[in-house]
């Protein structure tokens, strides 16, 4: 009975000894396409408005790498891009965590949309409207009344001459 | 005689003004804040010799917390690097020299501050060099925005009551350099 278990212990120990390299082996490392796709939402500070994947400089060559090794290292995107802004800070990442300032990333161009919208709106419904000053009203009206009378005098000079 | 009146009412009555309107100026207030908040910060340049030194902590790359809180009392040169500078290199054999000169005085320490750097790279400038000094990665480059420094190599020499004593923007030429300016804030 021992010896049995023995027998079986040795071969799940050879098991994994031959087999365990072998899944290492097939592992294959990360193709650049797969870098890049997560280098890309990335900035180094470095080379500022340069995506990461784009840059050519040393620094951001070594960033790529580090992305590569943490990706054959099983490392999920999100983890990577945790680990970059925790190590480089925030501003690394082309979406900027939703805490703190942050926020006016997210908040002020479709607040800004909104209000210019609003103002747009606004200055078109007053535009439209006929004025409630009474004064100008007053004015308008009397404007008309002149221009009515000019025209009618006209019509009848025309009519006169033909 | 009621036309008079309404005319009366309309001609006194207050402007209106709308919710939206308020909205809208104060959105566009803060907005001009912010901006001028950004600005003021970038245009603010390096700190100026005399002034306090930033406060930091440095965890190096062996484990070991270096405040500088409790650094009072010793003449700090805080050196930013990177693996990938190459102007760095000049200055790296340099600096470790120096500090082998003041390391036996006890009341100098030298701390080298890796910016935007990666470990592994970062780990073989440092055996490469032979580099013997504290040094570890600037974190959220939160030690480098205090500084406000402008790029790599920079280095902040801070007297023992933790103000800002010299600042060298680039790489030392001359070993003999660098105790000059050491030397210079600890004379101070």
């Amino acid at each position: 009975m021992n010896k049995k278990y023995w027998i079986l212990g040795l071969i799940i120990i050879l098991t994994l000894v031959v087999v365990t390299p072998a899944i290492a082996q097939n592992n294959t490392p990360p193709t650049d396409d797969e870098v890049n796709s997560l280098a890309k939402n990335m900035y180094c500070p470095v080379c500022e408005n340069i995506p990461l994947d784009v840059c050519g400089t040393a620094a951001c060559a070594q960033w790529r790498q580090q992305i590569s090794d943490m990706l054959g290292d099983g490392f999920s995107d999100q983890e990577i891009y945790d680990f970059f802004a925790l190590q480089y800070g925030d501003r690394v990442l082309a979406q900027p965590p939703r805490t703190g300032l942050n926020w006016l990333v997210y908040i002020v161009p479709p607040a800004a949309i909104l209000i210019f919208a609003f103002v747009v709106f606004s200055y078109m419904k007053n535009k439209q409207k006929p004025t409630t000053d009474p004064m100008v009203a007053e004015a308008v009206e009397e404007q008309k009344e002149d221009e009515d009378d000019y025209q009618s005098q006209l019509e009848n000079e025309l009519k006169k001459r033909l | 005689m009621t036309e008079d009146n309404s005319i009366l009412e309309n001609q006194e009555g207050k402007p209106k003004i709308s919710f939206g309107r308020i909205l809208a100026w104060v959105f566009v207030l803060a907005l001009l804040g912010v901006v001028y908040i950004q600005l003021a910060k970038s245009q603010q340049g390096t700190i100026e010799i005399g002034a306090m030194a930033p406060e930091f902590t440095l965890t190096s790359f062996e484990g070991e917390t270096f405040d500088s809180e409790q650094l009072k009392g010793k003449v700090v040169l805080l050196n930013f690097w990177a693996s990938w500078c190459k102007p760095c290199e000049l200055e790296a054999a340099d600096l470790e020299a120096a500090w082998k000169f003041y390391e036996p005085r006890g009341d100098v320490i030298f701390l080298g501050v890796d910016w935007t750097d990666t470990t592994n790279e970062a780990n073989e400038y440092l055996e490469k060099f032979s580099i013997t000094y504290p040094n570890g990665p600037d974190l959220g480059t939160r030690i480098s925005q205090s500084y406000r420094t402008t790029g790599v190599p920079e280095t902040y020499i801070i007297d023992k009551e933790g103000v800002l004593g010299r600042v060298k923007i680039g790489p030392f030429q001359t070993y003999q350099e660098i105790i000059s300016m050491v030397d210079d804030v600890l004379n101070q």
